[in-house]
């Protein structure tokens, strides 16, 4: 579903890599692995199509995605370095509204239940400013659980700031995703058992360009 | 596509009424800067009479650049602004439901509290009415065009000075109508002209800058 074809990217004097071609098929899970600094954010963002790489192109469903745009955006949920998550607004909204914008249909009881599913049920009408980081993180995770009609989900670190708890949580949701045919690619530095097949990437650090 | 603009409008207003400290800021300092004039100039009625206008145009192009860079930094700084971007919905309709939002909590206001002030500055009732309704049709272009480049300057260092400097000459023809329009119908003319091209420019700035918006919030989150 999801092609990479000889990407390239450079970040500022750094060539992060080159020549970098993969697939990701339906029921797919893609693992990104490589140390700080080794261009996993950079590979994700341009799979999401918010940078430009330097050369080659990224494919959804056999079309170049920055001729697909909204219609590829549908079909992505993205969750990002950062949450997301607005300090002013209470989680319920906070979840109301990514989804709304998004484009994707979700009443505020569906927000409830995917704030219920991952373990924030008490805190729905909380300030996202009196959350704590875990929780912030769960309220950008609860994004997913309305995106169960995107294909394909990209997920930076999705892990960090999660307790167990959450981590089984997100695993399931992982789990489920993969289980309807979607494909997720994420990066993760802690070693967390996922579910279904999974490809795993290397990105290693790049020497800077002579 | 309406239900998207309702929904950032609602969201945008919202988020203003939770951060009202920041919103009465602009206003009080639009307010403020009008009524150090007098003290400035003197109060010499006829004199005050003549500049009121056009110290009230320029008080609030001042106060629209003021609230400029509340319209994306926070939303850059969360990362909302980048799901915005990745949104299944056209961008350029997002950020027109942006710019709308931050006209409803500045331009209107500011419209709105011109009536006060151009009774402190002895306008006559058919002056006011004018200055009214050259600043009701006037300030969207403002939020607009402040808009692309708030979305240029994005996450710049010294964004806001940047920001003056290059929002500023494009303010010009908006306040040389908007302020032309009282004045010509001081001189006895009609000032219908000035308010047809100010409806323009705002109708023209309305159908263009989302693009502009769009095009530079993309280039500033890459």
């Amino acid at each position: 579903m999801l092609e990479a074809i000889d990407l390239e990217c450079v970040r500022g004097e750094r060539l992060l890599f080159r020549q970098l071609s993969f697939r990701v098929d339906a029921g797919t899970c893609m693992h990104i692995a490589g140390e700080n600094g080794a261009g996993k954010t950079s590979l994700l963002r341009i799979l999401c199509g918010l940078m430009t790489p330097a050369h080659g192109e990224v494919r959804w469903r056999g079309e170049n995605v920055r001729r697909l745009r909204e219609e590829y955006w549908q079909s992505l949920a993205y969750v990002g370095h950062l949450n997301g998550v607005k300090d002013d607004l209470s989680a319920v909204e906070n979840v109301h509204f990514a989804a709304a914008i998004a484009g994707r249909s979700g009443s505020l009881a569906r927000a409830r239940e995917a704030l219920a599913a991952l373990g924030l049920a008490g805190f729905e009408d909380s300030l996202a400013r009196s959350l704590s980081q875990g929780q912030r993180r769960r309220v950008a995770l609860a994004r997913l659980f309305l995106a169960d009609a995107a294909p394909l989900w990209i997920l930076d670190e999705p892990f960090t700031a999660l307790d167990a708890r959450g981590v089984a949580v997100l695993t399931r949701l992982i789990a489920a995703q993969l289980e309807r045919g979607g494909c997720v690619v994420l990066t993760t530095h802690q070693e967390v058992p996922l579910p279904g097949h999974v490809l795993r990437l290397d990105l290693r650090v790049a020497e800077p360009v002579a | 596509m309406m239900r998207t603009i309702a929904t950032v409008v609602r969201r945008d207003l919202l988020l203003a009424f939770r951060q009202r400290a920041d919103v009465a800021n602009t206003l009080l300092f639009f307010v403020v800067v009008v009524t150090m004039v007098p003290l400035g100039v003197g109060p010499e009625l006829n004199t005050l009479r003549t500049i009121a206008p056009g110290i009230v145009w320029v008080a609030a192009l001042l106060a629209a650049i003021l609230s400029l860079n509340r319209l994306f930094a926070n939303d850059y700084a969360d990362g909302t602004l980048e799901q915005m971007l990745l949104a299944g919905e056209p961008l350029p309709v997002i950020v027109l439901a942006k710019a709308a939002a931050h006209w409803l909590v500045t331009g209107l206001p500011i419209t709105g509290m011109a009536v006060l002030l151009a009774v402190m500055f002895d306008l006559d009732a058919a002056s006011t009415v004018i200055l009214i309704a050259s600043l009701a049709l006037g300030t969207p272009a403002l939020s607009l065009i402040g808009a692309v480049g708030a979305a240029l300057t994005l996450g710049l260092r010294g964004g806001g000075v940047l920001i003056t400097l290059l929002v500023l000459p494009l303010y010009v023809p908006v306040l040389i109508f908007g302020a032309g329009a009282v004045e010509t119908a001081a001189g006895g003319l009609s000032p219908q002209g000035h308010l047809l091209l100010l409806g323009a420019m705002s109708l023209g700035a309305t159908v263009l800058a989302p693009w502009a918006i769009a095009a530079a919030l993309r280039i500033s989150l890459e």
